[in-house]
């Protein structure tokens, strides 16, 4: 609740490095993080600036503020392995009915890395790779499911 | 900071006169109406009071008062009840789709038994189109139910157009009115209502008591078997300081029904007036036809339950229609009915009024909520 009276971080990025798009209105959530990558001082890629913007209930957004606290500054292996486990303990803990808002933050984050490495043309690690995968398909899943409310 | 209560359709408090009027059935007036010393009786004198005082209101006879424990209970009394005790006569059942859940759930269960549902559809205002209850009824047909006013929207069907047909077609005709008794004045007679459901909580009685209006010669079943009690059709033992509570709220509603329509009316309009000013605002059921104490909304690009929490953390307490903020995360099917999307289903604000709603609370509320829709769309991807 802390976190949901007061949100950090939300908005969007100009010339984001990446954006991860999650979530489906139809459903109820839907999470847009926006990051910034750039090189410390080891010449390590980290998040420099990270944002989102988010149309959710109070879990949704308490969970995507609070991702973005828990990875900014990271490097962006650190950052891949941002659990939801990770999420629901820096909450301070959530009903088990919210639990997918935890997966999704992490999904978004997941997603706006992949695409960092889409646009810089970078390789793209297999792990994220299959991380994408899993990801894409559920969505497919779900936009099918509310495929009569879309059209 | 004080807060503020608009959930009245929620439940509401226990009015201090009919706090007052039960306590004695708790303490010195204890008796089990079933016992034949004077104990027993004298708590039996005060149960039959309490059902004249129903029986007066809607215009039925005393012993077409039955009590129940609450609406749901009363409402799976009517559908089940009725569906086994008639299931020789026919197999057919109609609900209108705004129903409450205990409706909705109890047809669900009468489904897998082998009864056929049919689940009437409503307009963008939810409202039943009577003739479509007329073309619905078939020679299988034993129940027609659709609640009297929707605890969602605040629409008002129109009941005395449906029982008519009903007893034209020679169907019996169920109507909820839990969220109308008390609010709007009904005569069973003149409506031509066979069965129908009232509330405690819901008018200011306590929770734990409701009950069943039966039209004599409407063949039922009970479903809890056990003492006798209501003759015969709810085995209890009988919860008389709240039928005693319940009856005296409903005698006060009824001195001051009038009265108090007309003072939430005026303040629900001036709500409504005001919340349409905010941009991609709209308001959920029929305009006119609506309960004087119901507001509700819905708002482009904003979730129900983050606005809710939103104002509950400003000392404002309302409900939503939003999936989140329910435990099934579907968006609520009465919205859906209208013809709402999913996503617009999930911005929705139900605001309900009541005997302690001031004019002060209300230009709290309209003050807080556009800053409050206005932060959560900054939130929001969507603009």
């Amino acid at each position: 609740m802390k976190t949901f009276k007061n949100p950090h971080n939300y908005g969007k990025i100009k010339n984001a490095s990446g954006i991860g798009k999650v979530g489906n209105i139809v459903c109820g959530d839907v999470m847009w993080l926006y990051i910034k990558v750039a090189k410390n001082k080891k010449a390590e890629e980290i998040i420099k600036d990270i944002r989102f913007e988010t149309f959710g209930c109070v879990a949704a957004i308490s969970t995507s503020s609070i991702i973005t606290d828990l990875v900014k500054g990271k490097t962006i292996k650190e950052a891949l392995r941002t659990t939801k486990d990770n999420v629901i303990e820096s909450l301070g803990g959530l009903p088990k009915i919210k639990y997918h808002c935890s997966v999704l933050a992490v999904d978004a984050l997941v997603e706006a890395i992949y695409d960092y490495f889409t646009k810089s043309k970078k390789e793209i690690p297999a792990d994220l790779r299959k991380k994408h995968g899993v990801i894409q398909k559920s969505k497919k899943i779900i936009e099918k499911r509310y495929e009569k409310w879309t059209k | 900071m004080k807060k503020i209560y608009l959930d009245y359709a929620a439940t509401t408090p226990v009015d201090k006169r009919v706090a007052k009027e039960m306590q004695p059935y708790s303490s010195e007036r204890f008796g089990n109406t079933m016992s034949l010393h004077s104990f027993g009786q004298e708590a039996k004198l005060a149960l039959e009071n309490s059902r004249q005082t129903f029986a007066d209101m809607i215009n039925a006879k005393l012993n077409e008062i039955v009590f129940t424990s609450s609406a749901t209970e009363s409402n799976n009394l009517a559908l089940k009840g009725v569906a086994l005790a008639n299931k020789s006569k026919g197999n057919h059942i109609i609900i209108s789709s705004i129903e409450h859940s205990c409706i909705i759930e109890s047809a669900k269960w009468l489904k897998k038994q082998g009864f056929e549902i049919t689940k009437l559809p409503v307009d963008k205002y939810g409202l039943v189109n009577s003739e479509d209850v007329r073309n619905t009824i078939t020679n299988k047909t034993i129940l027609v139910s659709v609640m009297h006013a929707s605890n969602e929207i605040g629409t008002i069907e129109p009941i005395a157009k449906i029982g008519k047909i009903c007893k034209e077609k020679g169907v019996h005709f169920h109507t909820d009115a839990s969220q109308s008794f008390g609010k709007i004045a009904i005569d069973v007679e003149k409506m031509n209502i066979d069965l129908l459901t009232a509330s405690s909580h819901k008018i200011y009685g306590p929770k734990g008591a409701g009950l069943l209006y039966i039209r004599n010669g409407v063949e039922i079943e009970p479903i809890l078997h056990g003492g006798g009690q209501e003759n015969g059709l709810r085995g209890s033992t009988v919860n008389v300081p709240a039928i005693v509570g319940f009856a005296k709220a409903a005698e006060i509603c009824k001195r001051e029904m009038a009265q108090e329509s007309e003072r939430l009316s005026k303040l629900r309009d001036k709500l409504i007036k005001n919340v349409l000013k905010i941009k991609n605002s709209h308001l959920n059921g029929h305009p006119k036809n609506r309960l004087a104490n119901n507001a509700s909304f819905w708002f482009k690009f904003v979730e129900g339950e983050s606005l809710i929490m939103r104002l509950d953390l400003d000392g404002i307490a309302c409900s939503t229609g939003s999936a989140c903020s329910s435990f099934s995360l579907e968006p609520s099917e009465v919205l859906l009915a209208t013809g709402l999307k999913p996503q617009e289903a999930h911005g929705s604000l139900r605001v309900s009024l009541g005997r302690l709603t001031t004019e002060k609370e209300i230009d709290k509320l309209v003050k807080v909520l556009p800053s409050i829709v206005k932060k959560i769309r900054e939130i929001s991807p969507f603009r």
